[in-house]
């Protein structure tokens, strides 16, 4: 058996490990893998992710431990620190020595650091492993006053995807480019004076045409002064001014290098000698580096693929790239500057609408060459694949801004040969194939051909070649409606349908059943439709909603006062114990933070009702599609370490959004710190509190799968805070499906979180103004349900447990006692008829 | 389901007292639960009892259609039943009990099954 040592264990080298294990039949080789990082390759392309959660685990790359293969050693933390080209060995910087039969150096690149002066005082970082950015995190939390900034030197791509992660951990962004514009290799300089705009808009300072000259530290602060004389005062500087392939132990072994620094390969990337390959950002293909990841991976399977004993040359790579910014759409592909001979350029410029889109198309105008979207990069990913392809319609046709025009091109369009999947080399054809032979859905096809897997933003093609090639996603409710939810929602929200029989009568067929009744119920009572069991509406309610209490197995009730907050008086503490004592309820402390009274009958609700309203107190929602409880931490009235008042926020806050309707139930929490003990970020919305206001975090989720909450706004005071979630509530109630909680509905959502907070903080849509009105109506028409019902002779007739003897308790319920409170005595299963 | 001579009614309530599209549950004197559901013009009889879960508690279901059958579905655990046959569409085997109902001078009537 030969033995083939990779040194360095990035995206890339993990890669070659896969392919070479998958495709090594004949079992030919034994896999040492050397990697200077203290852990497996992970998903460097999603770095920046990380400060949503600072969860290291969420960019690990699925099988990078290679467990359970015996075929594959990894040592990690300790790098190789020479190449010893005559005795075929590498010896690492701790001492261990191994022979190799082919090395294969994947040692990916280093920031560049200009050697300005101050580069190297403490508080200046670079940004490119999880280390990186954990120094960066600590940086920013040291004690301190004021708003904090920071210096982003270098505005490309990484660039500004730093400037963002900054952001997120709550300083003000400034960015450095020396160039004339922002992203200078990728965008021309139309789209780059928008691209201007939309960043400086997210709050980030830009600062271009100018070097850094100096840094110096004063104290705790750096001052930066910049060529053109501006003075900055910061917390932290980071550089991102460009990156430098690792060759140095191709240098010290004597092997070639380019030109321009990367350890210099042919097509087949082969060193200088003929048993050492380079790959991945470290290499010089004929000279020339890539810096994103496509190329590398392309790179990888042409070694693996000679490793194992077939031809394979790497391909003219793909360098389109889209910018991950939230909120900022901006896409390069094929020859962005139209450097090929006879290029043309075709530019809609829509300064109003904040969109610039030039396409490259050859000199005959028919075959795409490239091209440069900012503002609205929805198009990306089909005009991406069709590159060196005809187009199927005239080039500004197809970036006109006309209203429907939002997909002037399908993927009907597309040649089979076309790339769809830039990140796996996946071309339309392989992606049919694949659904030809029975993958009829995203995730089927994820898994068959590996498209959509690495940076996910070819996922919204996959389900369009579905649906291409007729596999029907369907959306239909039940056999009643053939609409979803949301579009229904959209139904009655524009006909104001307000009765289940007209709705059906005119947009579905039959009587109903027991998934678009209650869909609807929860339709119209979003929309404001009076009491959820007024006239038509009680029959349509779910088991809960129907008699406002959560049904237990023995056909009883539980009862749920509510308690904002979790914060309750002695008085009404009292009062709880003793409406329990009185009605001989079992009680427990939920996990909810407030109290469980279960063993009602239907007939003593309202009289349970009766007491908990006399004392102040309205029953709650522990059933219903609607908010339950918003929990808290003691926060700062209290706590030593509380720095807002999130009981108060969590109080407004569960007044606010009692009573609402919406696709599944909500929850949320307020906590008072970062140390986080209210939960909020399992929650569909949390907060938590910041020196300077509020982080909001949504699409939380406890449960069957849990999922942290998101940021979707930092250091917000409490109005816009308010505004937001008002808005994020209102977005999902229109749009999610039955059933779907805010974390999956997140998820799914086309564009993700990026796109959700373009519609509810930037206004995307133009639908905030609607949702601001529907959260007020909302608000302003609430009324306490179950008083409802006490008011309403009608509606308490029907809480009695028979028509024909009302006040007759049922018969059938029965208790026996536990731990000396009452529990139910199950009936048996008498009335089980065979057939 | 025709009625039998010997078979024996009991009023139960007003017409009025049983809302379109969904039940109501009445108490017969042997202690047996019925549960009456109301579709449009039609009114069916089952006993109250869930099969699934032993809780009486069927007329508190949602009624609806499958296919065009008239069905309730349980309020515990969703199991759907034929309103006319009483038999599960959800598992095989299982059924519960029918009551036939009418309606004589604006009063509803349940009759011994
Ligand atoms: C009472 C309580 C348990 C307790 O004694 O602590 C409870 C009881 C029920 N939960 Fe829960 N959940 C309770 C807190 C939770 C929590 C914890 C929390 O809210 O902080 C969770 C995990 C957090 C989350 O939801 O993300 C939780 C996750 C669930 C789930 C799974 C949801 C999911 O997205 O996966 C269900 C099922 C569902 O809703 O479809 C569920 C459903 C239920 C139902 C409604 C099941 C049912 O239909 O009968 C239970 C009825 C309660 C009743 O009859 O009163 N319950 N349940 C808690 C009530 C809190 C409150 O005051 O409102
Ligand atoms: C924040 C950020 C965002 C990015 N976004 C994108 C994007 O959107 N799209 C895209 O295509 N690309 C993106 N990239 C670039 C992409 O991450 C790289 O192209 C890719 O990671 C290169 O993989 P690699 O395996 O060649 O190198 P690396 O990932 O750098 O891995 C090389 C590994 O080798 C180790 N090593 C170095 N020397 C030695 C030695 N002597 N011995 C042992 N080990 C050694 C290093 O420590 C490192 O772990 C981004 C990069 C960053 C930092
Ligand atoms: S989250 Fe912070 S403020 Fe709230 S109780 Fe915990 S430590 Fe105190
Ligand atoms: S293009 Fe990146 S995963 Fe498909």
């Amino acid at each position: 058996m030969r033995t083939l040592v990779v040194a360095g264990h990035g995206m890339v080298a993990h890669r070659l490990v896969e392919a070479v294990r998958a495709d090594d039949l004949a079992g030919a080789w034994r896999v040492v893998v050397l990697g200077e990082e203290r852990r497996p390759a992970y998903d460097r392309v999603a770095l920046t992710s990380y400060v949503d959660g600072w969860d290291a685990a969420k960019l690990a790359m699925p099988g990078a431990g290679y467990e359970g293969d015996e075929r594959v050693e990894l040592r990690l933390g300790d790098p190789v620190a020479r190449v010893d080209r005559e005795r075929k060995t590498v010896v690492t910087a701790a001492g261990f020595e191994q022979r190799y039969d082919a090395l294969v150096l994947a040692t990916g690149s280093r920031p560049f650091v200009p050697p300005v002066k101050g580069h190297d005082l403490p508080g200046v970082f670079v940004y490119r492993t999880i280390e990186d950015l954990d120094a960066i995190r600590e940086r920013a939390a040291r004690p301190g006053r004021g708003r904090r900034a920071a210096m982003v030197v270098g505005g490309g791509l990484l660039g500004l995807e730093a400037a963002k992660a900054l952001r997120d951990m709550g300083l003000s962004p400034h960015v450095v480019e020396m160039g004339p514009r922002l992203m200078p290799l990728q965008v021309d300089e139309g789209g780059g004076a928008l691209l201007r705009r939309l960043i400086t808009g997210l709050d980030v300072t830009v600062h271009t045409g100018t070097s850094t000259d100096a840094i110096e530290a004063d104290g705790d602060r750096l001052f930066a002064r910049l060529g053109n004389g501006t003075e900055l005062d910061l917390d932290l500087v980071v550089f991102s001014a460009g990156i430098r392939p690792r060759d140095d132990l191709a240098r010290e072994s004597g092997l070639d290098v380019g030109q321009r620094g990367g350890i210099l390969v042919d097509r087949s990337c082969r060193t200088s000698d003929e048993n050492i390959y380079a790959i991945g950002e470290c290499a010089a293909v004929e000279g020339k580096v890539y810096g994103i990841v496509a190329p590398g991976y392309a790179m990888a399977e042409v070694v693996a693929a000679q490793l194992t004993g077939r031809e394979a040359t790497f391909p003219d790579p793909d360098t389109s790239t889209k910018l991950k910014l939230m909120g900022v759409d901006v896409a390069s592909f094929g020859d962005a500057h139209a450097v090929t001979e006879g290029a043309l350029e075709v530019v809609v410029n829509d300064a109003v609408g904040g969109t610039y889109k030039k396409l490259v198309v050859s000199d005959d105008t028919k075959t795409l060459l490239g091209g440069v979207l900012v503002g609205d990069a929805s198009e990306y990913n089909t005009l991406r694949a069709l590159v060196g392809e005809r187009l199927p319609a005239d080039p500004a046709s197809i970036i006109s801004n006309a209203p429907s025009s939002g997909s002037a091109i399908g993927v009907d369009a597309l040649p089979d040969a076309a790339q769809i999947c830039s990140c796996n080399a996946v071309t339309k054809g392989a992606i049919t194939h694949a659904i030809g032979e029975g993958c009829d859905s995203v995730a089927k096809v994820k898994a068959c051909t590996r498209a959509g897997t690495a940076c996910g933003s070819c996922v919204p093609l996959l389900g369009k070649l579905l649906t291409a090639c007729g596999v029907e996603q369907s959306k239909a409710l039940c056999e009643h409606f053939t609409q979803s939810r949301a579009e229904l929602f959209e139904i009655v929200r524009a006909t104001r349908i307000d009765r289940f029989s007209e709705l059906i009568r005119k947009h579905g067929k039959g009587d109903g059943c027991a998934i678009c009744k209650p869909a609807v119920a929860s339709i119209l009572a979003s929309l404001g439709n009076g009491h959820i069991l007024g006239g038509e509406q009680a029959g349509l309610q779910d088991t809960n909603d129907r008699y406002l209490a959560n049904m237990q197995r023995n056909g009883t009730y539980s009862v749920v006062p509510r308690i904002p907050g979790g914060e309750i008086t002695p008085e009404k503490l009292i009062v709880i114990g003793e409406v329990a004592r009185d009605f001989g309820l079992y009680t427990k402390i939920t996990g909810g933070q407030r109290i469980d009274l279960f063993g009602a009958t239907v007939d003593q609700l309202p009289r349970i009702w009766r007491r908990l309203v006399d004392a102040g107190f309205e029953s709650g929602h522990a059933y219903g599609k609607a908010l339950r409880t918003v929990k808290s931490c003691v926060g700062s009235t209290w706590c030593r370490y509380g720095v807002q008042d999130s009981v108060g926020l969590a109080i407004e806050l569960e007044l606010r959004y009692r009573g609402l309707r919406s696709p599944h139930k909500l929850k949320s929490a307020v906590s008072g710190c970062a140390r986080e003990c209210a939960e909020a970020r399992s929650k569909d919305f949390g907060v938590i509190a910041t020196e300077k206001g509020w982080n909001l975090y949504v699409g939380g989720n406890g449960g069957t799968t849990p999922r942290h909450a998101d940021l979707i706004v930092s250091d917000v005071d409490s109005e816009t805070l308010i505004r937001t979630i008002d808005r994020f509530l209102m977005f999902y109630i229109r749009t999610a499906d039955r059933l779907q909680r805010t974390a999956p509905w997140i998820e799914e959502l086309e564009g993700g979180l990026d796109h959700l907070r373009a519609v509810i903080v930037d206004d995307s849509l133009g639908i905030c103004a609607e949702l601001d009105a529907a959260m007020a109506e909302h608000v302003g028409t609430y009324a306490d349900e179950w008083r409802g019902v006490l008011e309403d002779p009608e509606k308490l007739a029907r809480f009695s447990s028979f028509v024909n003897a009302p006040g007759v308790p049922d018969p059938s319920i029965s208790f026996r006692t536990e731990r000396e409170q009452k529990v139910p005595v199950m009936l048996g299963i008498p009335e089980v008829v065979g057939r | 389901m025709t009625a039998s001579a010997e078979r024996s009614w009991v009023a139960v309530c007003p017409v009025g007292e049983v809302p379109t599209g969904a039940g109501v549950a009445a108490l017969l004197a042997d202690g047996a639960q019925v549960a009456i559901f109301r579709t449009g013009k039609e009114f069916f009889g089952l006993s109250n009892v869930d099969p699934f879960s032993g809780a009486a508690v069927l007329s508190r279901g949602i009624v609806g259609d499958s296919s065009g059958v008239p069905v309730v579905a349980s309020p515990i655990y969703k199991q759907r039943f034929d309103l006319v046959t009483g038999r599960c569409l959800d598992e095989d085997g299982v059924s519960v009990r029918t009551y036939p109902v009418r309606v004589v001078n604006g009063v509803v009537h349940v009759g011994s099954p």
